[in-house]
């Protein structure tokens, strides 16, 4: 399953909840305190960080792959 | 990226929001909006009035018919509202000292009416906007400004105060389970009635931080540990509802003669 993020960084306010429950450690802070996806790969497009971000700042569809 | 719809509910020219990093209102009023989407409520004929504190800032974000009223007195303007045209889908959205405190009254009384409103309170414990003094939803123990050693007055269950008060639709739900959460409010605007739902969100800033509970994600961790669906909890024994376990769901549903129906008896006696 890929994943495709969107984040509207003007409204992150690094609170980590994201982080915290993203069951494959797939989110993290950056130096400023913003949130960046640091393992993409990972993703399994469940929507945990989009359900409880308090500031609707970070977005997350599921991308269908394409067949080889 | 498909723009979400709930968006379209918000001024998207007020966000980002002011709350703190991390606090629950955020997903408290993202919930609420999603539950009027689920509703199918048009904009026109919606009304969202809140009070004063924390979690009434919501109407400032929120883009319906919005009145953001006096502290406490969030109720008395729904009703008026309410009562001046029926046909209007009235919400309101308080918090834990303006519902409880200020309002206590008000609140009451609504209840005993039944008049048909959805009343949404935010419950963050604390009073967080004036600077982290003791609400009446403070759990004993906890410390505030007001409360250095821990708080010793006992805590409103505003659940079963709302019940006992003649509310038609009593339900509550935590910031960490949102999608139980939208489901108890839509309910709540199903009921004709007045319907009281408590969200319990967290306060890092004034309630957490003093109480050294830790960073948002680690109080909602708290939420979902110590949250029990109504169904379990009533089948748990005496001895298991220790700690800081408390129920969530639906609490109590009741079919009664709304405000407005009430009043259309004195209408027709008085044209008589």
């Amino acid at each position: 399953m890929k994943s495709e993020f969107t984040l509207k960084l003007e409204r992150c306010k690094g609170c980590g909840i994201c982080v915290a429950f993203c069951p494959k450690q797939v989110l993290a802070l950056d130096k400023l305190g913003k949130v960046y996806v640091a393992d993409q790969e990972k993703c399994i497009a469940c929507g945990q960080c989009e359900l409880r971000c308090p500031d609707y700042a970070i977005f997350v569809d599921k991308v269908k792959e394409e067949k080889k | 990226m498909i723009e979400r719809s709930y968006e379209t509910y918000f001024r998207q020219n007020r966000l980002p929001h002011l709350w703190c990093p991390g606090c629950g209102n955020g997903i408290a009023m993202k919930a609420i909006v999603q539950a009027i989407e689920k509703k199918g409520w048009s904009q026109d004929n919606t009304v969202i009035v809140s009070g004063i504190g924390c979690s009434s800032r919501a109407s400032g974000y929120m883009d319906f018919d919005t009145l953001h009223t006096a502290h406490g007195r969030a109720i008395p303007f729904a009703t008026g509202v309410k009562m001046a045209n029926p046909n209007l889908n009235v919400v309101v959205i308080t918090g834990d000292g303006d519902c409880t405190a200020i309002g206590g009254n008000h609140f009451i009384h609504g209840c005993r009416r039944n008049i048909d409103l959805t009343v949404i309170l935010f419950n963050n414990n604390i009073y967080g906007m004036t600077g982290g003094q003791a609400s009446p939803m403070t759990p004993l123990g906890k410390k505030a400004t007001t409360a250095p050693y821990g708080s010793i007055d006992r805590p409103f269950d505003a659940c079963k105060l709302a019940e006992a008060a003649g509310a038609t639709y009593v339900a509550r739900s935590t910031a960490f389970h949102v999608q139980h959460l939208v489901k108890m409010i839509s309910d709540g605007m199903d009921n004709k009635g007045f319907s009281f739902i408590e969200a319990l969100v967290q306060c890092p800033t004034a309630y957490g931080r003093r109480n050294k509970i830790g960073e948002p994600a680690k109080m909602m961790a708290w939420m979902r540990d110590n949250a029990v669906m109504k169904n379990a909890w009533d089948k748990l024994t005496d001895d298991k509802k220790i700690g800081e376990k408390f129920p969530i769901g639906l609490f109590y549903k009741a079919e009664e003669e709304t405000y407005n129906e009430s009043y259309k008896h004195v209408r027709e006696l008085a044209n008589h």
